[in-house]
This record gives structure tokens, sequence and C-alpha cells, in this order.
């Protein structure tokens, strides 16, 4: 579905992926694991049309979407649920979860999926009309995530939704993650937390300082002494 | 029953500043950028009420909405030629932009029609009426439902529509509206567009009842709103409508006490003190970051 190969992308004279590989196959959840700034955010926004590699080919269900506009992107079936959560905080929960349906037109459509993201995160139909700003965190994430599938992507890009929870709402996210790719939407999962992310993924890529240096199945991956050692806490 | 009077025409004066205050605040909220030449979209609005009413003979809503389609075109082209290109430059750089935009257009239109001043004709009935005791001009209440409906035409656009939400995006996180799928530099166009449209029509508006207008005639008006603006909170719609509101009263109240002369000075006394006691303006919060 996904095809990433060898890309190089920059801040200004720094160069923060190296050519940078990997496959994301329809229905799966592939994770990307590794330390703050090895450049696993600037893979997905690279991704989401955010930033433009320099070299290299993104190759999106056949065709090229390397440094394409983001709203096209979107458009082809991708939504990026960026770092930090990033909702509006200046407006409604439902609000932001119509400006999640900002390029679709039909409207029974997005009533139906208005309705499932109601079904998915229930408190988020509580908090409608409440400025998403007094949210709490886990609650932002479910926002942020509930505006993502109002585009009604394909393959849904996830950067470290568990960053600041507490680890009973980090569950509950998690279990969301699964239920939205039973449900039929490809994954492509940032995380810090390794144990976390691997228990849910099918695949696994782990990134250092730019590099991919290790990949296979998430199970493999758990039992390599690398990753135990750097990600997993020795565990 | 003079203060009634007084009163009325700085609720008057007040819709005009709050007018042409919107078009600064929403600019600015959506790109940081102080855009100093709209005091002069709104001279242009005036010259094209004036021309639209004297020459084509039109009435006073065709020559309103004549002027607001103008300006709302002339400040995409400011926008697309000016400040679109300077979008990551400093804050400086698209500052001092602004100030070139604004001295090219009052020189341009003095070197095409000339300095000499204009006078606006009479559209508006001029019969006045007793209210509490006071004289109220029909004028000055036809101008003010024009400006409060405008304003309220304009909450309407920005909490109901697509285009006013997309706008709200941008104006909050840019990056994240990108994430939506939202075309950030439409967004942006649209944002000068309705505010420069409002600042046309406050510059009929001004014509009409102050009955004189010259290509300079934006700079003051253009200064005052700006006031307004940073009254109420810059960034902050409803802050603007209140920011000129106050603003016209307040001046009418200090002529009405019999400093006339020093009506222009209010304005930046106001501008001092809301800059030493609240920087962040009425409206606005202090911001805080949340980590």
């Amino acid at each position: 579905m996904l095809k990433v190969n060898d890309i190089n992308v920059f801040y200004g004279n720094i160069q923060a992926l190296k050519g940078v590989s990997l496959e994301v196959n329809e229905g799966e959840i592939v994770t990307l694991i590794g330390a703050n700034g090895a450049g696993k955010s600037t893979l997905l926004k690279t991704l989401s049309g955010l930033l433009k590699p320099k070299q290299g080919t993104i190759e999106y269900l056949g065709s090229s979407i390397a440094g394409k506009q983001a709203q096209s992107i979107v458009k082809a079936g991708i939504s990026h649920v960026p770092e930090g959560r990033r909702v509006f905080a200046n407006m409604t929960v439902e609000e932001n979860l119509e400006l999640g349906a900002y390029l679709r037109k039909d409207k029974d459509g997005i009533a139906k999926d208005l309705q499932r993201v109601f079904e998915l995160f229930p408190r988020l139909l509580e908090r409608r009309k409440q400025q998403s700003g007094t949210l709490s965190g886990g609650e932002q994430q479910m926002l942020a995530m509930g505006r993502a599938i109002m585009a009604k992507p394909k393959l849904l890009l996830l950067d470290e939704p568990s960053m600041g929870l507490a680890p009973l709402m980090v569950k509950t996210i998690f279990s969301i993650v699964k239920e939205i790719n039973k449900e039929g939407t490809t994954i492509l999962l940032v995380e810090q937390n390794a144990h976390m992310a691997l228990s849910v993924a099918d695949r696994a890529y782990v990134i250092e300082t730019g590099r991919v240096v290790l990949s296979g199945t998430a199970k493999e991956l758990k039992e390599t002494e690398q990753v135990k050692a750097a990600y997993l806490g020795g565990l | 029953m003079e203060w009634v009077q007084q009163l009325v025409n700085g609720i008057s004066l007040g819709s005009i500043y709050a007018l042409i205050a919107l078009g600064y605040t929403m600019v600015y909220g959506i790109i940081k950028l102080i855009n100093f030449a709209h005091g002069d979209v709104f001279m242009i609005g005036a010259f094209i009420g004036f021309y639209a009413i004297s020459g084509w003979g039109l009435g006073f809503f065709p020559a309103l909405l004549l002027a607001m389609v103008v300006c709302a075109i002339f400040g995409v082209l400011i926008e697309r030629i000016a400040y679109k290109r300077l979008r990551n430059a400093t804050r400086i750089a698209a500052l001092i932009t602004a100030i070139g935009v604004s001295l090219l257009i009052e020189y341009s239109v003095i070197y095409f029609r000339g300095a000499q001043p204009e006078a606006y004709p009479d559209v508006l009935s001029k019969s006045t009426f007793n209210f509490l005791g006071a004289q109220i001009s029909a004028q000055s209440i036809m101008i003010l439902s024009v400006s409060l409906s405008l304003m309220i035409i304009l909450q309407f656009i920005v909490h109901k529509t697509k285009i006013g939400k997309a706008m709200r995006a941008v104006s909050h996180d840019v990056e994240a509206a990108r994430l939506m799928g939202i075309n950030v530099d439409n967004t942006i166009s649209a944002t000068f567009a309705i505010g420069s449209a409002l600042a046309g029509a406050a510059g009929v508006i001004f014509g009409v009842y102050y009955t004189k207008i010259d290509p300079l005639m934006g700079v003051i008006p253009g200064v005052k709103a700006f006031v307004a603006a940073v009254l109420g909170g810059i960034g902050i719609i409803p802050g603007a409508m209140a920011g000129g509101m106050v603003l016209g009263v307040v001046e009418s109240i200090v002529s009405a006490l019999g400093f006339s002369l020093w009506r222009d000075a209010a304005a930046f006394v106001i501008l001092i003190l809301i800059l030493i006691f609240r920087p962040s303006g009425i409206f606005g919060k202090n911001t805080r970051e949340k980590v």
C-alpha cells in the first residue's frame, strides 16, 4: 500500500532522514520505534506532505506522493494524527470533528462517520459542545484520532498517541487503535513506548539517528537483544 | 440632552472604527501581521463609493456593495503580491513591507487623481427625529444598523461556514489545519478579502457621514482602528468590535467635555494605558503554554 524508498529529508542543513525505506501493506499495523530525535515524526510529516523529501520516492496505492501538497494527500486517503494532538483548542469537540471531514462532500457519509467516532469514543459524545482546549490529555488524543477518522482514511498515521497519558488511558487508546485497524484502516504507528507498540503491531521498524537499523515482525523484534536492551528496558 | 446625542455620535463613529479594526484583527489572527495598508483599503473603498454614487448615480446600497467587492479583490491582490512571499520572512520585514504598501497606495491615488479632497454626495435622508429630547439623525441610525448587520454577518461566516471554520483553524495552528486538508493559502486570501470588504464598507459609510474624503483619509482612522483592535485584544474578533465602540464613545465624550482638540490624542492615551496595564487587551487572555 505504502512504499517508501530511500528518502532523505532535511531541516535546513541538518539531515533528519538518511536513506529511509519502509513498506506498509494493506490491513497491517506497522510501528516505527526509536528514541527522541531519531526522525520518526519527520518521516510521518514527510508522508503527509508537511515536509518534502530531497531525494527518494514515496509510492502510495501505486502513485507517487512525494512532495505533494498536504491537501491532496489527505484527499488520497492518508490522515495524520500529529504529535502532541494539536486539536483546535478554540473550537468545540464537534467543530474539530467537522474539520476532520473538511474535504468531504458526502453529507450522509460524514454523519455516519461522526456516529462511528462517537461509538469509538463515547467520551467525545459527552463533551460534544465543549471547547476542546478544556479536555484532558487523553480526551484530546481521542479527539485528534476521531478528527483524523472523519477524513475516512485508508491509511492512518499516528504520532506518539501514548505521550503524556496515564497507563490506563494508554491501554484504552491502544485497544481503540486495534479496533480501528480491525474495521479496515491500515495504521502506521510511531511510538516511544516500544512495549505497547510492539504488542499491537504486526511488523516494526527501529529507527536511530535518521536510519532504519532493524526491521521485522513485531514478535521477532521483541525477542531481539538490541531492542530489549535499548527500548524495552531489558525486560 | 446633548449627552444622548454625543453618545449616538460616538457609537456611530465607533462602529466605523470597529469595521476597520475587524480587518486588522482578522489578518493579525491568521498571519500575525499588522497590515498597515489596511487604512488605505478603507480610503479606496470611500473613493469607489464616491465615484459609484456621483459618477454612475448608484444608490447607497449598490455603492456600498460595489466598494466591498472591489476592496475584497484589492485586499487579495495586496496579499498575493506583497505579503505572500514574505510568509516565512521575519515579522519586521513583513511590517516594513506593509508600511511601504500603504505609502504606495496613498501616493498612487494622489498621482492619478490629485490630492484635492472630494465632497461626498448626499445619499441618505438628512431628517432628524427626537429621542429622549435629543436630535438624532436618521443617517446615524442607518449607519449604525448597516455596521451592526455587517458584524452579525461576519460572526455568522466565522462560526457557521466552512471557510470561517478553516480561518479559525489556520489562525490557531497552521500545520494542523494543513493536515485537515485545508488550503492555507486560499484561507489566508479569504481572510484578506473579508477584512478588506469590511474596510471598504467603512470607507463608504465614513464618506456619507463626514462628507469629505481625500487620499490620505485612511491614515488616522487606520491608526485608530489599530488602537481599537489592540484595545479589544488583537486577533480576537469580538474584541475589535468592542474596542472600536469604546474608542468612538471615548472620543465623543472628550469632545462633549469641550476638549475637541484633544480628541485624536484620546486614542493614543488609551493605547499607552492598555499597553502598560493590559497588553493582551480587554478580551485577551494571558497566554500560557501547556507543554
